[in-house]
């Protein structure tokens, strides 16, 4: 009995998403064997090695996993499939592209972005944007899962697992990889940001974001961003945090502008701490939020560098 | 190039969900109820290639009861020919959703299927790949933006670093993101001309397709509250009461 997990990496580091994956797949079925699909990734297998309650690391180094184009990847996964009772990988844009492809044709249905295990064949997932936790029961059979890794601990280090390689799979020619214009940041990573500033529609534009930027950098804090904000184009896609954007669980979210619709809550309400400062009272985040200030944030922000900087920060 | 695009009946998106005091499911009772906001952005995708002379043809399909038949009628007023309303009843899992698109793809020879990311009900994020996957095309999911041409297809994608484009050839699947385009509202004439559009009206069976859940739901519940808070006068205070809780 024995799981498989897609490993989250960009060809030279291996994301922490993947040991909270193994977390969620140790309880599902164990041993846990990862998988490690790339170009030039012997770091990652390494790294993914050193994962405790890993047994094995499977790695496929070949051109045609570069960039996890999904056609390709159904076909490894597939081609080892018949070895595991269950297939999971962390609810990345990667794992939500990849995974229902290889569930359909494992004619499996797929249960997404799970949140616990309740049992080996029980599991809890958000409906409705979080607002509802639904508890499923997957029938008999081989399992495939995305998991919410906010939801879930990393797995320690001090594992030493063995590292296989394993043969590329066909190429069905259907899809390839075309470019990528990806965010350069030297902030932390949005979803394993110890803190997060986000900011909303209350900053006005690109130029007024970089208030937020200026205290995100004091703190050491990765900046995130509500769907308003995005759709203005004041920053990226990537920075959005919400029920269809990313889903973040810092140790403190501090949310600037932002009204706190509940697509946006849906992605931050697991903080373990939430501020917020708006204008607006009667603004929704302050239903969530444990400190709130009323304030113009133009105003609050240069004060919070300020003071920030006199703390030393 | 004929395009096929599935819509979804769920809860309006500004409604707030309650769960049923018995823990089987959500409150549907009286609720509004509207086209899934990411298949809006799908119609809209569609239209827009046959404004610009790519599409030929679109058809606007619903699995679900007889009032989903309100949904395709929303599709026809923004634009869409024809519907194919599969009736059924209770919940239908993504797997047999595309199951049953598999089959109606298989009559209708689309070079296109255009299907939102995933659904805000159950925020599965599964029916348009799986459909790819059943039918052996590529697929383009999370699209940011679209350029197609005769065979292919170059999809921008949303992903969790920023952009990728995938070059994928048709006929292919494609699942909207937010920011593919901004969906038009349907003007009167047009909610008009939608009453005298033709629906096809279909069963699972037909297509030969058991939509019964394979997944048991063994409970519905709301999640853990999450307490309001204090408020604080300064920003001082504020960040006071951080360093206090160790957030900062």
């Amino acid at each position: 009995m024995t799981s498989l997990v897609l490993a989250e990496h960009d060809n030279k580091t291996l994301s922490d998403a993947t040991a909270k994956t193994v977390t969620a797949a140790a309880s599902v079925s164990a041993p846990v064997h990862v998988l490690v699909a790339g170009e030039n990734c012997a770091a990652v297998a390494e790294a993914a090695a050193k994962i405790a309650g890993v047994e094995k690391v499977l790695v496929a180094d070949d051109a045609l996993y570069a960039h996890l184009v999904a056609e390709t990847m159904e076909t490894l996964i597939l081609s080892i499939a018949d070895k595991y009772d269950a297939i999971l990988a962390p609810a990345t844009t990667n794992g939500k592209n990849i995974l229902p492809r290889v569930a359909a044709k494992l004619d499996v249905p797929q249960i997404s972005e799970i949140l616990k295990v309740v049992s080996p064949d029980t599991f809890e997932r958000p409906i409705y944007a979080g607002n509802a936790i639904q508890t499923v029961q997957a029938p008999a059979g081989k399992k495939v899962i995305t998991v919410r890794v906010t939801a879930f601990k990393a797995a320690g280090d001090g594992g030493s697992a063995a590292i296989e390689k394993i043969a590329a799979g066909s190429d069905p020619g259907t899809a390839k990889f075309a470019g990528e214009a990806l965010s350069k940041s030297e902030r932390p990573e949005l979803t394993s940001a110890k803190i997060v500033v986000s900011g909303g529609r209350g900053l006005g534009s690109a130029e007024n974001f970089k208030l937020i930027e200026k205290v995100a950098d004091r703190l050491h804090a990765a900046v995130g961003a509500s769907r308003a904000a995005v759709d203005a184009g004041y920053v990226p896609n990537d920075y959005q945090v919400g029920q269809t954007g990313k889903v973040v669980a810092p140790d403190l979210y501090l949310a600037v502008g932002i009204s706190g619709a509940i697509q946006h809550l849906a992605g931050m309400k697991d903080s373990k701490i939430i501020a917020a400062i708006n204008k607006d009272e009667e603004a929704p985040i302050f239903q969530v939020a444990d400190f709130g200030l009323v304030a113009d944030l133009f105003q609050a922000l240069p004060e919070m560098d300020q003071e920030l900087a006199k703390r030393g920060r | 190039m004929k395009v096929l695009v599935p819509v979804k009946r769920v809860i309006d998106y500004n409604v707030k969900v309650r769960v049923k005091a018995d823990q089987t499911g959500v409150d549907l009772a009286n609720v509004k109820m509207s086209m899934n906001p990411f298949d809006e952005i799908a119609v809209e995708e569609a239209v827009r290639l046959k404004e610009k002379g790519k599409a030929t043809e679109i058809v606007a399909i619903s699995i679900g009861p007889q009032q989903a038949s309100e949904t395709i009628r929303t599709a026809l007023a923004m634009g869409a020919d024809r519907g194919i309303l599969v009736k059924t009843d209770g919940d239908v899992e993504p797997l047999a959703v595309a199951k049953i698109l598999k089959a109606i793809v298989d009559a209708e020879q689309p070079g296109l299927v255009i299907t939102g990311k995933q659904a805000i009900d159950d925020d599965s994020n599964q029916t348009g790949q799986m459909l790819a996957a059943l039918l052996g095309w590529g697929q383009g999911t999370f699209a940011h933006k679209l350029d197609l041409d005769q065979n292919a297809a170059k999809i921008e994608r949303e992903i969790d670093g920023g952009l990728q484009t995938v070059e994928v050839k048709l006929p292919a699947v494609m699942t909207t993101d937010l920011r593919l385009n901004e969906p038009r509202y349907a003007s009167l004439p047009n909610i008009m001309k939608a009453k005298k559009k033709p629906i096809e009206e279909k069963s699972p069976a037909d297509y030969g397709v058991d939509v019964a859940p394979r997944l048991k739901v063994l409970k519905v519940a709301e999640p853990a509250k999450r307490g309001g808070g204090v408020k604080v006068k300064t920003v001082a205070e504020l960040l006071d009461k951080l360093s206090e809780a160790g957030a900062i």
